[in-house]
């Protein structure tokens, strides 16, 4: 559904994105992540050809953004950051317009105004100006004038900033809901947002792709994939040296909570030495209060990858 | 052609949501209504050798008027979309660059014939009531009001370029008022420079839009302005259209 080749952009001086290369397959749900002024909203312009790129293509179902630039604009549905909208209209009269600029035949337009509406939980506002709107709700006009046309794709630029939770729960079901029928690329910071929507995931760092997997691989190459945490009463051992005997533990370091000691094991990735914890715990009659596996979450590997060279 | 008139038809409506629209409605009508009043009682019982409707395109009022309201209706159209953003949703639409720049043109154009219409009822009220004729022939209205049309839309051309300049409407307004202001005033150079040669006389008399108005005003339909004006709005269009286009590699 995209293809993106050598794609770069230089602004005076600087290289915002420097050769990125990937595709979206028709279908997926594709998130976008990086630290802020990594490039995802100059990759994201570029493919609604809102800029011109410096150098390289990318195309949307096919049609090359630069030379069929109407035809992949047509097959597109952009929601733009912060979701500029026009004040002075009314959340309707807004949408009959958008529809009627991107081409939805005239005795279609009500019905598809009509849905989106629906579908975005515009019903309550829909005779309200824009300007009187809450950002909830503007983004919401802003997701459904993405959706007007039916696209084959959405791109959505930081669909759920400045919402609060309950709003950001509403869009991210609409987007999973949406995962169905369209192919989405959508950009965000908040990480869990990423792993319970998109099937995969684009990981980018001062304008180059660092990495480009599902979550669940992403998370498997991780360093600290694993670990294990066990808190307990060893008495005289000296539970660092026992624990580190079992295999696949590679690390084990010690904190102390009143008097119990909490010790956090760093296993090999794949490995779960829990069994042998336990095992080693009731041989040795360790009181044991808690053990639990931490799981590596998204933000690990997204500070891993993106801070990796200043920490 | 559905998107254009999808375009026009916003542009239109934008202005009847904007204060701006109706300030200066208002305050267009105040002064032409005024410079009407002014003139109809400077002729009352006097011998003119001009008619009501002559007088009225021809004064001081008419002309101050004129050459503010264009800054005031042209300032908004490229800026405001540069500064709230919309720009970004309109392009991201499957939309042509020549498609927004006409839109915005003609929504413009139509807006400044809507502040003429009411001037229409001036004539046909004076004729009501003095049961004289307001007009010497119909061809004066006829030209006046093409003259009207014919710098309007040039005027407009030039606001249209200036907004497309600056996301700041204020600045877009006096760039505007500064190229409309100066190229009006061209044409009173022959009247303040009196020992320039007459062929330097008789050129800037060509761009004088005041003499033009002299002319058709009386019904001599001139074509000279008429391909002036057209041409230079084609040229000041085409320019707001490549200065549109920049955008996407100032970027």
């Amino acid at each position: 559904m995209i293809k993106v080749e050598n794609l770069t952009k230089r602004y005076a001086g600087q290289t915002a994105i420097d050769n990125l290369n990937f595709e979206v397959g028709k279908g997926e749900i594709m998130g976008f992540l990086g630290p802020n002024g990594a490039g995802k909203s100059t990759t994201m312009r570029i493919l609604s050809s809102f800029m011109p790129p410096t150098s390289g293509r990318a195309s949307i179902a096919g049609f090359d953004i630069f030379e069929k630039s109407l035809q992949a604009r047509s097959h597109l549905g952009y929601m733009p950051e912060n979701v500029p909208l026009y004040n002075d209209m009314r959340v309707t009269e807004y949408l009959d317009y958008r529809a009627a600029l991107k081409g939805v035949p005239h005795r279609r337009i009500n019905e598809r105004v009509g849905d989106v509406k629906e579908l975005c939980g515009l019903k309550d506002v829909e005779k309200k100006l824009i300007g009187a709107l809450s950002k909830g709700y503007r983004q919401r006009v802003g997701l459904a004038d993405a959706l007007v046309h039916e696209p084959d794709l959405l791109i959505l630029d930081e669909p759920t900033s400045g919402l609060d939770p309950n709003q950001i729960r509403q869009v991210r079901e609409l987007i999973k809901n949406l995962g169905r029928q369209h192919t989405i690329l959508l950009s965000t910071h908040i990480l869990p947002e990423v792993e319970m929507t998109c099937s995969r995931i684009i990981i980018i760092n001062k304008g180059k792709i660092e990495a480009c997997d599902t979550p669940e691989n992403l998370l498997g190459q991780m360093r600290t994939a694993t670990g294990v945490v066990l808190e307990a009463k060893t008495g005289n051992d000296n539970g660092i040296e026992e624990l580190k005997k079992i295999a696949g533990v590679r690390d084990v370091s010690l904190t102390t909570e009143e008097d119990w000691q909490i010790f956090s094991l760093r296993a090999e990735a794949g490995a779960d030495v829990r069994p042998e914890v336990f095992r080693l715990a009731s041989q040795r009659h360790w009181a044991v209060r808690a053990l639990t596996q931490r799981r590596a979450t998204l933000e690990d590997v997204f500070v891993e990858i993106t801070h990796a060279d200043e920490v | 052609m559905r998107k254009f008139f999808t375009l026009l038809t916003r542009e239109i409506r934008s202005y009847f949501y904007s204060p701006i629209a109706y300030i200066v409605l208002v305050f267009f009508l105040l002064v032409s209504g005024v410079d009407f009043y002014f003139q109809v009682s400077f002729m009352n019982g006097r011998a003119v050798p001009y008619s009501v409707q002559e007088a009225f395109f021809n004064s001081v009022f008419f002309w101050f008027a004129f050459v503010l309201i264009f800054p005031l209706i042209t300032m908004r159209l490229f800026a405001e979309e540069f500064k709230l953003g919309t720009i970004e949703p309109l392009m991201t639409a499957p939309v042509r660059d020549w498609q927004v720049v006409l839109s915005k043109f003609f929504g413009a154009l139509v807006f400044y014939i809507t502040l003429w219409i009411p001037t229409l009822l001036y004539f046909v009220i004076f004729q009501l009531v003095t049961k004289q004729p307001a007009a010497n022939s119909l061809g004066a209205y006829l030209g006046s009001y093409l003259m009207l049309l014919l710098l309007g839309m040039f005027y407009i051309s030039i606001g249209c370029f200036a907004s497309v300049l600056t996301k700041n409407q204020i600045v877009a307004a006096i760039v505007s008022f500064c190229a409309i202001t100066l190229l009006f005033f061209l044409g009173l150079v022959a009247f303040v420079l009196q020992d320039i040669s007459s062929s330097t006389r008789q050129l800037l008399g060509y761009f004088s839009a005041i003499e033009q108005m002299g002319t058709l005003s009386r019904g001599e339909i001139d074509t000279r302005p008429i391909v002036l004006y057209t041409s230079m709005t084609i040229l000041m269009l085409v320019l707001t259209h490549q200065a549109f286009q920049s955008r996407k590699w100032r970027l």
